[in-house]
């Protein structure tokens, strides 16, 4: 019982850093209906930008503190931000209204970009992470110990999530990605500035990747320049299996997902662990297919 | 008939009369490219049935590829000797006949995993079937890392190198005549239909399901053929066949132009040589082939090739009627 209470603990925190992922490629795929292939890397830069700010803010002699991880966070989710808007501007634009094949290949070609940028400029070895916060144990139950590492995951993650949920349900921006993500061209009509939405939804989805990445760096402290890769197909999994387009979708299976890796690595072998997400995904998408939480589309003729 | 049939053991007598002549005096590094170029070319053109010709998206084609290669290698290592007698270090000569089962075994596997996959994800469309084949592709590959008699994670070591270029070009020969002439094909027509209009298909009496399933199941018999050349040619390891794998065919099959099968030979040795003639530019050549690759997608998303096939036949029928002055006569192949 401790055993399977602390390898949910362990779920939940690694499951947070899948959701706020899964929540970018979740957004993007609602308004254009691309497979945002480099968002796995975007969450890489988000970890590298946060190790050179944090090494430079170091050097000029601050202390670690929650303030100065914080600050290190919002310089991080800032160049993300930054970069991500770029990607949409110089090579999805351009193939918005080409094949989405051509559009899924361009993908993958920015995430490839991405990843022998960072090879060639952060170097191919892997780096450990600065301390932020002093680590510290904190028992929940007799035997089911976390660290205020992996609290610090679930409590900012969440915030992120329930700010996003909040800006979009409440807000006139927010509205207006929701009427693009319905119809573009008849949002478009209704007076909405669709190339502007598009830049904001990838503002805050690649924002919110450097906010997952960031918070890698916390609790499992060696980056390097590939490590976008499987997190960010585990993500687009779990924005698969919560329905692609929602936001509690991705949520919901991004917890999903880093609970059942945490049980299969506790309970069977660790070997397994990149395939539990998809032998999870196949069997919800041949239930159901439309993933937990999405709507059905009937298709038109 | 005959006549294509004699045209073809010509093509294979020679290829692997090119393979004694080239071995002796090559550049080792230029025949280790031709020989990874072939085996590229199998798979785009594999790849290139299900995704150009039939209009689905599977990017699981490494894991078929994964099963080839390992069932191949496994007969290879522990049945070929028992059942016949042929031991690793046995001559290419003695050898060849057990390898040739080892590669058909290797592509048969490789087609039941396709038709296992195929029947539950064919029913699926997009972005969907994308991520199941994906799903598929990485199981399969897990599930080979956790089986210790071929190796496991330390790789398959003892595999003897049996394949060599005369190997890979006959079965790239191969490959392109059965594809050819299936698109060709009655059922050929069927497939391009789906690709077309999926639901017009079915509406007209195409069964949609079985022909992708179909399909699917032929291009990882291939692709399961080029998992059995692979593993016969050099290291064995799970890490060959990861997603990245599956994107590198994709995209090979995507610039030489979806549908196009000689564009898809184009593709497969383009991007397998472009990477060795960037060496010199050695650790930015991956920046430079990625950003060509969307320069490339947003200025011909066509592919280079786009549906257009490359082909002599009006380039012989020219040189022919030349040399009669008479009327062109049928098309060769």
């Amino acid at each position: 019982m401790q055993e399977l209470l602390q390898q949910l603990a362990n779920g939940i925190a690694w499951g947070s850093i899948y959701a706020l992922i899964a929540l970018g490629y979740t957004m993007v795929y609602g308004i254009l209906r691309l497979i945002n292939f480099a968002h796995g890397d975007v969450y890489m830069v988000g970890a590298f930008t946060a190790y050179f700010s944090a090494r430079a803010l170091g050097a000029g002699g601050v202390d670690p503190s929650p303030a100065y991880a914080l600050l290190v966070l919002v310089i991080a989710m800032a160049a993300c931000a930054v970069l991500g808007v770029l990607i949409e501007f110089f090579a999805y634009r351009p193939v918005r209204r080409s094949s989405r094949l051509t559009a899924l290949i361009t993908a993958i070609g920015v995430s490839l970009l991405l990843e022998n940028l960072g090879i060639r400029i952060f170097g191919a070895d892997p780096k450990f992470f600065p301390q932020l916060v002093p680590p510290r144990n904190i028992t929940l139950t007799e035997g089911v110990v976390v660290t205020n590492h992996q609290v610090t995951v679930v409590v900012v993650s969440m915030a992120l999530m329930v700010g996003l949920t909040l800006f979009i349900t409440r807000t006139r921006t927010g509205k207006a990605m929701r009427a693009v993500a319905f119809h573009r061209d008849a949002a478009s009509l209704m007076g909405i500035p669709v190339n502007r939405i598009i830049t904001i939804t990838f503002a805050i989805g690649s924002a919110l990747a450097a906010a997952a990445g960031v918070l890698v760096g916390l609790t499992n402290p060696k980056i390097e320049p590939l490590m976008g890769i499987m997190p960010g197909v585990k993500a687009f999994v779990a924005a698969v299996l919560g329905g692609i387009g929602s936001i509690p979708g991705a949520v919901i299976g991004g917890l999903t997902m880093g609970v059942s890796e945490y049980l299969v690595v506790g309970y069977v072998s660790s070997t397994f662990r990149d395939a539990i997400a998809f032998i999870i995904l196949i069997l919800v998408l041949l239930i159901k297919p439309t993933g937990l939480l999405g709507r059905n589309v009937a298709e038109k003729v | 008939m005959t006549r294509r049939l004699v045209l073809g053991a010509a093509i294979l007598g020679a290829v692997f009369l090119l393979d004694r002549a080239l071995v002796q005096g090559m550049n080792p590094y230029i025949y280790r490219i031709l020989v990874l170029c072939g085996l590229n070319v199998i798979l785009a053109m594999s790849l290139n049935l299900v995704n150009g010709v039939t209009g689905q998206f599977s990017i699981g084609h490494a894991g078929f590829m994964a099963v080839g290669a390992y069932t191949s290698a496994a007969f290879t290592v522990y049945a070929t000797p028992r059942l016949f007698g042929v031991e690793p270090g046995a001559s290419a000569g003695a050898a060849a006949g057990p390898f040739l089962l080892a590669i058909l075994i290797g592509g048969i596997l490789a087609a039941v995993a396709g038709i296992l996959v195929g029947l539950p994800s064919m029913r699926l469309r997009g972005d969907y079937l994308a991520i199941v084949t994906l799903g598929f592709g990485e199981i399969i590959r897990v599930a080979i890392l956790n089986i210790d008699s071929v190796g496991g994670a330390r790789g398959f070591a003892g595999v003897p190198q049996r394949a060599n270029l005369g190997w890979v070009a006959a079965f790239c020969v191969i490959t392109f005549f059965v594809i050819r002439n299936l698109i060709r094909s009655y059922h050929g027509r069927a497939l391009l239909a789906i690709r077309e209009d999926e639901i017009a298909a079915e509406a007209l009496g195409v069964p949609t399901t079985r022909y992708k399933v179909a399909a699917f199941t032929i291009s990882a018999f291939f692709a399961g053929v080029a998992g059995a050349l692979f593993s016969h040619y050099t290291y064995l390891h799970t890490n060959s066949f990861t997603f990245m794998k599956s994107i590198e065919v994709i995209v090979m099959v995507v610039l030489g132009g979806m549908g196009s099968l000689t564009g898809s030979i184009v593709g497969a040795t383009l991007l397998t040589a472009l990477p060795e003639a960037l060496r010199f530019a050695s650790a930015d050549r991956l920046i430079i082939y990625s950003a060509l690759l969307i320069v490339l997608m947003i200025t011909r998303p066509q592919g280079l090739m786009g549906h257009r096939e490359f082909s002599l036949a009006p380039l012989a029928r020219r040189l022919r009627g030349r040399a009669k002055g008479s009327a062109p006569g049928s098309a060769g192949p």
